[in-house]
Formats: C-alpha cells, sequence, structure tokens
C-alpha cells in the first residue's frame, strides 16, 4: 500500500475518549499548568453521544474538580430519596433491610441520579470554557510509536470503501502528536489494549473481567414519577451462579431509567443478556413502573468488574490510562463515575510534573493513586465480585455482608479472579436453554426495534469493523462446539447465525453496532476482532442517556 | 472577475436521530438532541466550494440565523471550505418570510454573484426560503439542481423534475437550490476543523436588522405518526382478495 500522507498537529497532551475520565483530566491539567495545551478526540459525534451509564453519581471527585458545580448549573438535580435492594423469586420481591448496614458501599445518601450523557455535556462545556481543544466524530485509531514511547495517536481515516480502498471522498487521518498521551476509551479500548500489550501494562495483575450493561429510558406519567427513587436487584431471573441484577432509578423529568447488568464471565451459552434484561420487566417489582409509559431511547456499554486485583500499570512511556480503560469502577457500589473522574484528575497531576519535568513517563501516577481515597476505596470491596463467582448470588451476597460489616473491606486475604470471560463458557451440549418469553412491543421488545431507539448509525461504504481473525474457527468452535452464542449476547443483534443450504454462516450486520465491545470480550478463542470503526459512527444517544 | 456565492445554512436535529413529539405537544424535542447542519446544505456548501475549487467563483460566504450554537454549523461549513461565515443570532424560530427577509438584507450587503441553498430544510420540510428569496430579489431560480454550471455570466442549472431532468439556463445574479444529487459532500476533516478555528465569523443580531420577524403561522398539533398494525401472514392469493374485500374493503 502507498504510504498515505497525514497531516500532523503538535500539543502538549492529547487525550482520547470524552468520558467523565478524560474530560476531568483535561480540565485538571488546564487548572494546574494553565499554558498546557492539550487536545481531546471522542469518537462519538458528540460528547455524550457514546455514553451509557446507570447511572446514579456520588459528587466526590466533581466536588474536588470544580467546587463551584452548583453555581456552574450541573445538571445533578435529582438527588437520591429513597432506596430498595430487592432479592427477585419468580413472583415475590424480599426488601434487604438494614441497607446500610449490610450493604454499606449502597448508601446513597447525598448522591445523585442523573443522565451522565448530560453530565459528560456538561464537563465539556467546562473544559472548552477551561480552554480544551475537543474534536469530537474523530476515533482514535492508532498509536503513534517512535523511539520505543508513545508519541501521539493517529486518527482513524475517513472515506475508506467496504473494499479497503480510498473512496473520492477520501479524508486521511491525522498525527497528533504529544508529549503525554491520556488514554480514557471506557472498558475494552482498543488503544488501551495496544499500549497494554505494547508495554507489558498487565504483568502480574489479574485478568480484567467485564459485565454488559444494557438500558432503556422510559418517558412515564408524572403521577407515577418518584424522583428519585432507587431500586436495585439480584436473583431472579438469573440462575444462582450467574452475577447480574436489575436497576431502576427515577429521575429527571418523568423519566426512568431501567438497566440490567450481567457479568461476563457467565457459563450458559444460551444465556441471552438482552432477554434476561427485557424479561426483569415483567416482575411485579418493575413491571409497575413502566405502567403508561413509553420506551424512549436504548444502549449498551460493557463495563469492567475486575476492580483492585486487575488494575494494570497506569503509566508507560509517553501516556497514562485512566478510567475504564485501566478499570476503576467499584463494583459492589455500582458506580464508576466518581472514580474514572478522581484517576483522571490525578493522571492530570502526574502528566503535568513529567511535562514540567520532561520525563517520558508520567512514573508518579500510581503513588498518586496509591495515596488517594481512589486506592483505599477499590481495596476495601476487592473480595466481594469475586466472592460471587465463587460461591454464587446467595453465598457472595452473605459473604459481602460479613466482609463489610465484620472487617469492613480490611480482610486479611484477598479472593481472585481465576478465568477471562472468555473462558468461562461451556460447550451447548452441557448448557441448558432458556425459554425466554416473546416480546408483547408494550413493556418487552425485540432487538431491532431497540437499537432502532439508540439512534445507531454508520457510514455504510466502510469496511466492516467487527472481523474474525479465522474464518473456519467460527464455524468449527462457535457454531459447533457454542451454538452461536454472539447471536445471543450481543445486544444489537449484530451477529445472525444463517444457513446455507448445509452449511452455517455468520452474518454479521456491523451497521447495528453499538459499541458496547462485548463481543470482542467474550468470543470463546478471542476470534472476533472490534475495529475502531469512522468517527462519528456508532449510537447517538441523546441526553437522558 | 470575482464572484462570490452566498450560501445559507440552517442547524437542524441530526439525521441519525429519532425525534420524539416534546412532551407538551409543541413541536420536536430539541433539548439535548444530537444538531448538524442540513444535509441539503452541505450539498450546498459542497457545490459553492467546487465551484471555486474549478475558478468559477472567488469566494465562499456561509450564512445562518439562529441560536448561538449555530455556530457550530458555520464552523462545519467554514471546515468544509466556506472563506468566512456570517452568524444572524436570534433565539425565536422563524418562517421562510422571515428568514427570506434576512437574507436579502445580507444578499444586499454582499452582493453575491450566486446564492446556492438546500432546497429544503429537514426539520420543517418547507422548501420555500429559496423561491422567496428569489421573489424578493427579483432574481431567476433555479431549484431542485442535479448539477450547475457557470459561464459567462449565466448558469446553467439541470432540474429534477417529475420523469427526468429539466436544463434551464439563468442570467446571474441568481439563487439555485440543491437536491440530492447535485453532489456528494466532503468529510470536514479534522486539520480542516483545527483551520476553521481561525477563519473570520462575524455575528449579526436579527432583531437589528429592520425585517419583520412576526410568524404568520400557528401550529395547532404535533402528534407521531400513528404505529403500524401488525401484519398477518396469509395462505393463499384467494384469500387475500377475500381480505381485500372484506376487510380492508378496497376491492
Amino acid at each position: 500500500m502507498t504510504q498515505i500522507e497525514r497531516e500532523e498537529m503538535e500539543f502538549d497532551v492529547v487525550v482520547v475518549g470524552g468520558g467523565p475520565a478524560g474530560l476531568a483530566a483535561a480540565i485538571r491539567l488546564r487548572q494546574i499548568a494553565p499554558e498546557t495545551s492539550v487536545c481531546l478526540i471522542e469518537k462519538g459525534s458528540e460528547i455524550g453521544a457514546h455514553i451509557v451509564s446507570g447511572a446514579v453519581i456520588e459528587p466526590r471527585a466533581l466536588e474536588e474538580l470544580l467546587p463551584d458545580w452548583r453555581d456552574r448549573n450541573a445538571p445533578l438535580r435529582t438527588p437520591v430519596t429513597e432506596e430498595h435492594m430487592l432479592y427477585l423469586t419468580p413472583h415475590r420481591a424480599i426488601n434487604i433491610p438494614a441497607l446500610d448496614r449490610v450493604m454499606p458501599h449502597m448508601n446513597n445518601h447525598g448522591n445523585f441520579v442523573v443522565s451522565l450523557g448530560e453530565v459528560c455535556r456538561w464537563l465539556g462545556e467546562q473544559a472548552e470554557e477551561a480552554g480544551v481543544e475537543i474534536y469530537p466524530g474523530f476515533s482514535g485509531a492508532e498509536l503513534l510509536i517512535e523511539n520505543n514511547r508513545v508519541a501521539g495517536i493517529i486518527t482513524g481515516d475517513m472515506g475508506i470503501e467496504r473494499d479497503g480502498t480510498q473512496g473520492g471522498n477520501f479524508a486521511p487521518g491525522m498525527i497528533l502528536r504529544a508529549k503525554q498521551t491520556i488514554l480514557t476509551e471506557g472498558a475494552r479500548g482498543s488503544l488501551s489494549a495496544h499500549a497494554m500489550q505494547r508495554f507489558g501494562l498487565r504483568k502480574g495483575v489479574e485478568s480484567q473481567t467485564y459485565a454488559l450493561g444494557i438500558k432503556e429510558v422510559w418517558e412515564i406519567p408524572k403521577e407515577n414519577h418518584r424522583p428519585g427513587l432507587v431500586q436495585h436487584s439480584f436473583g431472579w431471573p438469573l440462575d444462582d451462579h450467574t452475577y447480574g441484577g436489575a436497576w431502576l432509578y427515577h429521575f429527571g423529568e418523568n423519566l426512568v431509567s431501567y438497566g440490567f447488568v450481567t457479568g461476563l464471565d457467565y457459563a450458559n451459552t444460551y444465556l441471552s443478556p438482552f432477554e434476561e434484561m427485557q424479561r426483569t420487566k415483567l416482575h411485579p417489582a418493575f413491571r409497575k413502573h413502566f405502567e403508561g409509559g413509553k420506551r424512549i431511547i436504548y444502549g449498551a456499554r460493557a463495563l469492567s468488574e475486575g476492580g483492585f486485583q486487575s488494575i494494570p500499570r497506569l503509566s508507560f512511556p509517553g501516556g497514562v490510562l485512566a478510567g475504564d480503560s485501566a478499570g476503576f469502577l467499584n463494583v459492589p457500589k455500582i458506580k464508576g463515575t466518581h472514580t474514572a473522574m478522581k484517576s483522571g484528575m490525578l493522571a492530570a497531576e502526574a502528566v503535568a510534573e513529567a511535562l514540567t519535568k520532561d520525563t517520558t513517563e508520567a512514573s508518579t501516577f500510581t503513588a498518586l493513586v496509591k495515596d488517594s481515597w481512589l486506592w483505599s476505596e477499590l481495596r476495601d470491596v476487592r473480595n466481594i465480585r469475586p466472592a460471587f463467582s465463587k460461591w454464587g448470588m446467595k453465598l457472595g451476597a452473605l459473604y459481602s455482608g460479613i466482609d463489610s460489616m465484620i472487617f469492613r473491606g480490611r480482610t486479611p486475604w484477598t479472593l481472585h479472579h481465576p478465568h477471562a470471560d472468555n473462558e468461562t463458557l461451556k460447550p451447548a451440549a452441557l448448557c441448558k436453554k432458556i425459554a425466554y418469553p416473546k416480546p408483547d412491543n408494550k413493556l418487552t421488545f425485540d432487538r431491532v426495534s431497540s437499537v432502532f431507539l439508540s439512534s445507531t448509525n454508520h457510514e455504510e461504504n466502510q469496511p466492516v469493523h467487527l472481523k474474525l481473525r479465522n474464518q473456519s474457527i467460527w464455524r468449527t468452535v462457535n457454531h459447533d462446539v457454542f451454538d452461536s452464542p454472539e447471536s445471543r449476547y450481543c445486544p444489537a443483534g449484530v451477529y445472525e447465525q444463517e444457513q446455507d443450504g448445509t452449511e452455517w454462516n455468520l452474518r454479521i450486520n456491523a451497521q447495528n453496532c453499538v459499541h458496547c465491545k462485548t463481543c470482542d470480550i467474550k468470543d470463546p478463542t478471542q476470534n472476533i476482532e472490534w475495529c475502531t470503526p469512522e468517527g462519528g459512527g456508532g449510537p447517538n444517544y441523546p441526553v437522558g442517556m | 472577475m470575482t464572484m462570490k456565492v452566498l450560501v445559507p445554512v440552517k442547524r437542524v436535529v441530526d439525521y441519525n436521530v429519532k425525534v420524539r413529539v416534546a412532551a407538551d405537544g409543541s413541536g420536536v424535542e430539541t433539548q439535548g438532541v444530537k444538531m448538524s447542519m442540513n444535509p441539503f446544505d452541505e450539498i450546498a456548501i459542497e457545490e459553492a466550494v467546487r465551484l471555486r475549487e474549478k475558478g468559477a467563483a472567488t469566494e465562499v460566504v456561509a450564512v445562518s440565523i439562529g441560536v448561538q450554537a449555530s455556530q457550530d454549523t458555520l464552523r462545519t461549513a467554514l471546515a468544509m471550505g466556506a472563506d468566512r461565515a456570517i452568524l444572524i443570532r436570534t433565539n425565536e424560530t422563524l418562517e421562510p418570510l422571515a428568514v427570506a427577509g434576512l437574507l436579502k438584507i445580507i444578499v444586499e450587503r454582499e452582493a453575491p454573484g450566486l446564492v446556492c441553498m438546500g432546497k429544503q430544510a429537514i426539520d420543517d420540510d418547507m422548501n420555500a426560503t429559496g423561491q422567496i428569496l428569489a421573489a424578493k430579489l427579483g432574481w431567476p431560480q433555479g431549484t431542485f439542481a442535479s448539477a450547475v454550471t457557470i459561464a459567462d455570466g449565466r448558469a446553467e442549472i439541470a432540474r429534477e423534475i417529475d420523469g427526468g431532468t429539466e436544463v434551464i439556463s439563468l442570467a446571474l445574479p441568481a439563487v439555485v437550490t440543491a437536491d440530492l444529487r447535485l453532489n456528494e459532500p466532503r468529510y470536514a476533516s479534522l486539520p480542516n476543523i483545527m483551520k476553521a478555528r481561525k477563519k473570520p465569523l462575524e455575528t449579526l443580531d436579527a432583531a437589528d436588522l429592520g425585517v419583520d420577524l412576526a410568524p404568520r403561522l400557528t401550529i395547532v398539533s404535533v402528534a407521531e405518526p400513528a404505529e403500524r398494525k401488525e401484519g398477518v401472514k396469509l395462505n393463499s392469493a384467494a384469500e387475500l382478495v377475500e381480505k381485500l374485500k372484506t376487510e380492508a374493503k378496497v376491492i
């Protein structure tokens, strides 16, 4: 292939990804080193377009970043007013008593139910005001590596045709040079994965584990709206060995955020996170909240659940990892925004120091993290998520209560994540099929009508961004052994198995992809490769998500 | 010879967004929804930039009428190749008559040889501003253009009409409205977006231009289309004929 002529631009710092971590990092940098030039790119068509989160947020990090956030009209408008943790059986819901003592991490006093997309749009405005240059609609396609260090990034080419040739409107990606590059791509970021592999950042840490969150936003009648109501559930419809549960928050103007998280270490190949999410709405404890309402938005995203044990080395020559790219989510709290923001802020401090001292690696980042509340917060809950994998949901919950109430997280032992999520599926022959109810199109829906509500679009002539590394493995492993698990775990209906005579093929509807990254995580042989598509593509989540 | 092309561009709800009716029924929800340049206006900008690249025009000026955030739309126009931009700021929703009135003021000030604009905006689908502007200016108009050639002080326009193409020749200055097949607009590339930040963008207030902006139309109600009823599978053509007779009552 001929060498593509690329334009170049140089900044002190380039931030990849406009979520809470990247925006907090960019703002913090301009606060402590106002002369630093900071460029932030975001693959979504605008800041917030690819943000999916519950979300109840703890304002701790925001308080530290912008103490006057209330005066700046931050969209944290719905304080949590009541909360319930339910254990579901098929027809009943048992309210866990004394929640603040049994599950102290769940205490949401002082927290807010928000649209995280809206919070990010607002953070974007604060960042621009602080002098950060923000360019949405451009993806980071490659790390620019020179002299064994990251020297910036290359943005994705635009206008490549389906067959890989340059179309009439071809616009080559641009080289964004940076003294330091901050990777805040969220869970399973592609540049982050490259950096981890290139610089051996995961050496000596446990595998990252993930979960898939699938979300809907409903608009309900005003008389049924209870702003600030927070409800979580575990138990039914998942079996005792599958980690997960539902959330339901009332917030904003008659809006309800509903969603379901499924641990991607699940074993039954017939499990469908999408359908678990749909059928949970039929439970009496949830159904009543949707009455007279209308579903308005749909989306999905994988999140990191490995926690403390899985945090990689955070700095490398020329850059750092922060937010969910590194994996700072607090699983028992079901919150990652405050930790993502805090990690971004600390990354900014370390990067600013590296710029002043003119060192290649911002190696003080790790020490800054270890000295902060972020570290102790994650350390204290480190055993909770692995306990659920080890002993199942009921005993896991019991262990979690003991760990939290008696030891307050200071246990002398650490539980491990024994497997990566792609290793846990059982062959179809050993799995029980699950009979999911048919969508009623009132409360429950199919994938196609759901993806429609994510306003997803990809430039249709571009190369398919989801690739099988080896075509034949799909047939012999995915199809023959696991009965095509991707056709069930993908929440956007991207993968369909098709019969052509006697032959089975995998159809990839890449234009439906909502960029959740589950296939990249869960494919049994890691044969599916998620490449960054043309910038601006993917979902277009509106405010409310 | 200098020839300026004026391109009016509108900020609308992005074409990928699934729009929904606002809770109060007054219109479509735009709060927190992604906004972009009207796709037909992108085609108009592309055509103007191509005319300049071919040497048929010397300057491309983009103009937008709307809220302050419409400057983002103008920045996109500048990134696509417009030379400078004018924002006429207003927080009111204006009708084509008022928009054409404001554009007429800009045309008189800028004296372009050509006004090239989208045939309609995808939000209100009025398809009127270009025509009203041409009438107000007393200029010839070439609407639904699928090809534009400028030569010897005239514009040759291929128009998309029912069943084919009509070619007309207009004396300049003229108003041309762009149809879908006129061209495929280029990307606003990252280097060009960066450069566009430094191009001149002038801001005027609509209220200062002495144009009557009062609305003439009243929106009575806004409703979503009726949901499609679930279909049924029939077993034979005879059954279909029967249903068309007895249930649909169309034959």
